[in-house]
């Protein structure tokens, strides 16, 4: 029973967790930078081989303290938390070991310890929310990781940073109150907080309205955190002018474990447990999904700040994963889960892109990254091929989890073609902004000397490249995300019928 | 007489609860903030919540209050604007309140013994806390052993808004970057004030002693290490406030303050692998001791310590963060 | 007792309302923080009272045979005021923050600014 592989699930929390307080107290900044990517390599590590085991049938529980649930708290880890655990702590690896000049571009030497403290902290309160079955660990983990990412964004350099990350605060706490509101309502009715047992005993209950009413408060909640339109105001700021690094981490996995925790919730409890809660639950998210592509890719079109108008491009994005749930069947399901992977690589190596360029160019707006293509080629390139992958070019990521949507809205008939013209068209409007991007690089006027720009630093370019050619691997041999979201949609909807 | 006395209280903050909001001084919404905060754990109270009842008022009335003046100090008093959005702002919240009186139909009777919430899980820990821990306080039992790792998690929150507040504050303002950057005089403080000098130093280490006694009685009665942990930093937050903040930093300096925010979170984690390394599962207390009563209140006592450092470490740091702060 | 209990659970929803509005309609960010700990607060006051039983006592276990209240809500609100202070704490600092570089905490003001 004692063998490390029993202990995996808690040990892809706690090592990270409790690497956050000894960081702190390193004083040389490369010391609290060398410990914090050892932890994030670790969880790296702990999730790839829970990845395996799940690969292989295993699934994970643990429980804390050795207490039954549901009087003690578990932890369950199955396909679907690994999906996002991979997510998490590669996006975490990746962007820190890609980090240092961004990081030292932002914030002073002295004050480093404290901020890879709280990257560590961010990094175990998002891999703490798939690990965990209890419904108020979640909550405290939610926690965590909400105020660590607080935390990192204030890092940034630009004083619109500060007000910022105030709204992301406000309406961040707003969320997590809602959230623990609903989780109060089914306590009240059920008595309990595990969510296996949690869903066992909403069947049993008779009154079902304070459990709807929950349903309510959880998923408005959980939406407000992952940003769904028209509860996404708090993203745009935050993401433009935080660190870059902490951009491509929070990029690629803030926003999904949100995404992740709602499908949960509203899937695997509620569904099933109350009557046409699957109706509610399409007809709430259908139509926000739908605007949120087309407003999100609308403003992005236009947009002329790049971190900006990729943080608009994710909002649409965050719409083709609501759009593919919102359908409610395992096609659509998988689809929505493939592209929660598939979005994150592809987000996460433009933001890498954008912060190599950001370690020669003067600014962020498009007009002053004119020419560099031609100083940074590598950096173009990369910045290319993610963003076919975002565009959903065949032989890129983003085709395959693309094409899974298409083929899950092709099976709803007449509304299914309708959501078929939306995706495309906003496909469409990806390749306007997308190419927005390229014509700046490769053919804009420079707006100052660009003769002492050079290549950015080679170690930020090996990863940004090695996060390019993950997004082309994936697009050519997509068998372990695609195993692993096909079963993360029958984990959702339970046994088929 | 229990009935009259709760809805005298909740009607009262009611009352509060809506003078602050319309209150235009900043100043008074955290002296009322203070006082909701007490009358809430008075209603707490009412409701056989011991242990939240001490925390509410140590930390809601207590150190909450204190950190809003600390703010207040660098950030101005006054309300200016006047309030935006009132139609948004009124819908806004209404739908969620209606949702929730429409959910409140079915819900079961305050109170009633066959409600969910008393058949299901909670019970349980009545019932098994004598058996398992042998501690008098469930609530405690709970806390420390039985949802560890909540608690475990819940240090951990303090500890990022420790390191946060600190990050927050060592950023030299973007205005004066070049300037030599000084801090507020140190020597201030109450000194020259005769009363509250002789009293608050009167009150020291009465309010210490209470603090190390919630923190070691947590077991026996309400109490444990966040209550302790906000009731030592008051104690020292006193000190500070009538001998300046220079004296107070010499008791314990700030670089003893880090180790302290580290070390509280350490010990609580580190008797969490130390039960791993015993062979039980993380935070498994049972296997600390031959006897497993036994070795569970020794986890008990140490994760609560382990709280209290923490806890103590974390709003001593973010009120000096803030009190050391020069004003623009 | 069961007037008390509705009580209880509509002050509930008056104080969840009050501070929602003050998060809403107050540009002034302490203000904000200060509708938000009561927003938080109202919460406490829902998980308390679903908690308690009839002739209850605390959960701490007494010589005599008592009935106890559910220790659970309790626990978890424990840490749900721990982490509500932490919030504030943490928006304290960045108010902070924000006064300096900005001069003002007003939200009006600072989007006139920004726009500058």
């Amino acid at each position: 029973m004692t063998t490390i592989a029993h202990h995996l699930p808690a040990l892809q929390v706690i090592v990270p967790m409790l690497t956050a307080p000894l960081v702190m107290l390193l004083k040389p900044a490369g010391l609290a930078r060398a410990a914090a990517i050892a932890a994030s390599l670790f969880a790296f590590a702990i999730a790839i081989a829970m990845t395996m085991g799940v690969l292989d049938g295993h699934i994970y529980t643990y429980r804390m303290g050795s207490w039954p649930a549901p009087y003690g708290i578990e932890l369950a880890v199955d396909r679907f938390s690994v999906l996002v655990l991979l997510i998490v702590t590669g996006a975490s690896s990746f962007a820190l070991l890609a980090g240092q000049r961004s990081v030292d571009a932002d914030i002073s030497h002295d004050r480093q310890p404290l901020f890879y403290s709280a990257w560590l902290l961010a990094l175990a309160g998002l891999s703490g929310i798939p690990v965990s079955a209890d419904a108020f660990n979640i909550f405290v983990f939610m926690e965590i990781s909400s105020l660590a990412s607080y935390v990192l964004i204030a890092g940034g350099s630009n004083r619109r940073a500060l007000p910022a990350v105030f709204k992301y605060l406000i309406m961040g706490t707003i969320g997590a109150t809602f959230y623990l509101i609903g989780i109060g309502l089914i306590y009240l009715m059920t008595g309990t907080l595990n969510l296996e047992d949690m869903a066992q005993r909403i069947s049993g209950v008779e009154d079902v309205n304070p459990i709807i009413v929950a349903a309510g408060f959880v998923t408005v909640g959980l939406a407000l955190k992952a940003a769904i339109f028209p509860l996404h105001v708090w993203l745009p700021n935050a993401y433009t002018y935080a660190p870059n690094t902490v951009t491509v981490f929070l990029a690629a996995c803030g926003t999904k474990v949100s995404i992740y925790l709602l499908l949960r919730f509203d899937l695997a409890v509620f569904q099933g447990n109350l009557v046409e809660h699957a109706f509610h639950f399409a007809a709430f998210l259908m139509p926000l999904a739908v605007l949120g592509i087309l407003v999100g890719s609308t403003v992005a079109m236009f947009e002329k700040d790049i971190k900006r108008l990729l943080a608009y491009s994710s909002i649409a994005q965050i719409g083709y994963i609501l759009l593919g749930a919102s359908l409610v069947t395992i096609a659509g399901l998988t689809a929505s889960t493939l592209h929660i992977f598939n979005h994150a690589l592809a987000k996460g190596t433009l933001f890498l892109a954008v912060a190599c360029l950001a370690t020669q160019c003067t600014g962020y707006r498009l007009s002053q990254l004119g020419g560099a293509a031609k100083k940074m080629p590598w950096t173009a390139g990369a910045l290319v091929v993610s963003g076919f992958s975002l565009i959903g070019i065949p032989g890129t990521a983003g085709f395959i989890s693309k094409w899974y949507l298409i083929s899950a809205a092709y099976e709803q008939g007449s509304l299914g073609i309708a959501l078929i013209v939306v995706l495309v068209i906003s496909s469409l409007m990806a390749v306007v902004y997308i190419w927005r991007i390229v014509e700046s690089i490769y053919f804009g006027e420079p707006t100052s000397d660009l003769s002492s720009v050079r290549e950015a630093p080679i170690a930020m370019l090996v990863l940004t490249w090695a996060a390019a050619l993950l997004n082309i691997y994936f697009g050519l041999v997509p068998e372990l995300p695609v195993s692993l979201s096909s079963s993360a949609a029958d984990i959702l909807l339970g046994p088929t019928p | 007489m229990i009935v009259l006395f709760g809805i005298f209280l909740l009607t009262l903050l009611v009352i509060t609860a809506l003078a602050i909001v319309r209150n235009d001084s900043l100043y008074a919404a955290v002296i009322l903030n203070g006082i909701f905060s007490l009358l809430m754990a008075a209603s707490f109270f009412l409701l056989d919540a011991a242990d939240v009842a001490l925390t509410e008022a140590a930390i809601g009335a207590g150190i909450s209050t204190v950190l809003f003046l600390g703010a207040l100090a660098l950030t101005g008093e006054l309300e200016k604007s006047p309030t935006k959005h009132r139609l948004l702002g009124t819908a806004v919240v209404a739908i969620p309140t209606l949702l929730i009186i429409f959910a409140f139909f079915d819900i079961p009777q305050f109170g009633a013994s066959d409600a969910p919430v008393h058949q299901h899980v909670g019970p349980w820990y009545i019932e098994k806390t004598p058996e398992f821990i042998d501690i008098p306080n469930a609530v405690t039992a709970v806390l420390g052993s039985f949802r560890g790792y909540d608690t475990l998690g819940e240090v951990f929150v303090v500890f990022t808004a420790g390191i946060g507040v600190l990050f927050l504050l060592s950023a030299r303002p973007l205005a004066r970057r070049n300037e030599p950057f000084v801090a507020r005089d140190p020597h201030k403080g109450l000194r020259h004030y005769l009363v509250p000098r002789v009293v608050g130093r009167f009150l020291i280490p009465f309010i210490f002693l209470f603090g190390l006694y919630v923190q070691f009685h947590g077991e026996y009665g309400p109490g444990g290490g966040f209550q302790a942990g906000a009731i030592v930093a008051a104690s020292l937050i006193l000190y500070s406030l009538l001998e300046g903040e220079r004296r107070c930093l010499v008791v314990i300096p700030s670089g003893a303050l880090r180790w302290l925010v580290a070390g509280g979170a350490l010990l609580y984690g580190g008797v969490g692998v130390v039960g791993m390394l015993l062979g039980g599962n993380f935070l498994d207390y049972n296997v600390l001791a031959s006897d497993p009563v036994k070795g569970q209140q020794m986890g008990i006592i140490l994760i609560e310590l382990g709280v209290g450092l923490t806890v103590t470490g974390v709003l001593l740091s973010v009120y000096h963060a803030f009190a050391g702060r020069g004003k623009l | 007792m069961n007037v008390l209990g509705l009580f209880y659970y509509w002050v509930f929803a008056v104080l969840l309302m009050v501070g929602f509005y003050a998060v809403i309609a107050k540009p002034n960010y302490v203000k904000k923080l200060i509708g938000l700990s009561i927003f938080q607060a109202a919460v406490f006051l829902l998980y308390i009272t679903m908690g308690k039983i009839e002739d209850g006592t605390a959960p701490i276990f007494q010589a005599a045979e008592n009935v106890y209240s559910n220790p659970l809500p309790q626990v978890l609100i424990l840490t749900a005021i721990v982490v509500g202070i932490s919030t504030t704490a943490l928006g304290l600092g960045i108010v902070v923050r924000i006064r300096e570089e900005y001069g003002s905490i007003e939200e009006t003001d600072i989007k006139e600014r920004d726009r500058k």
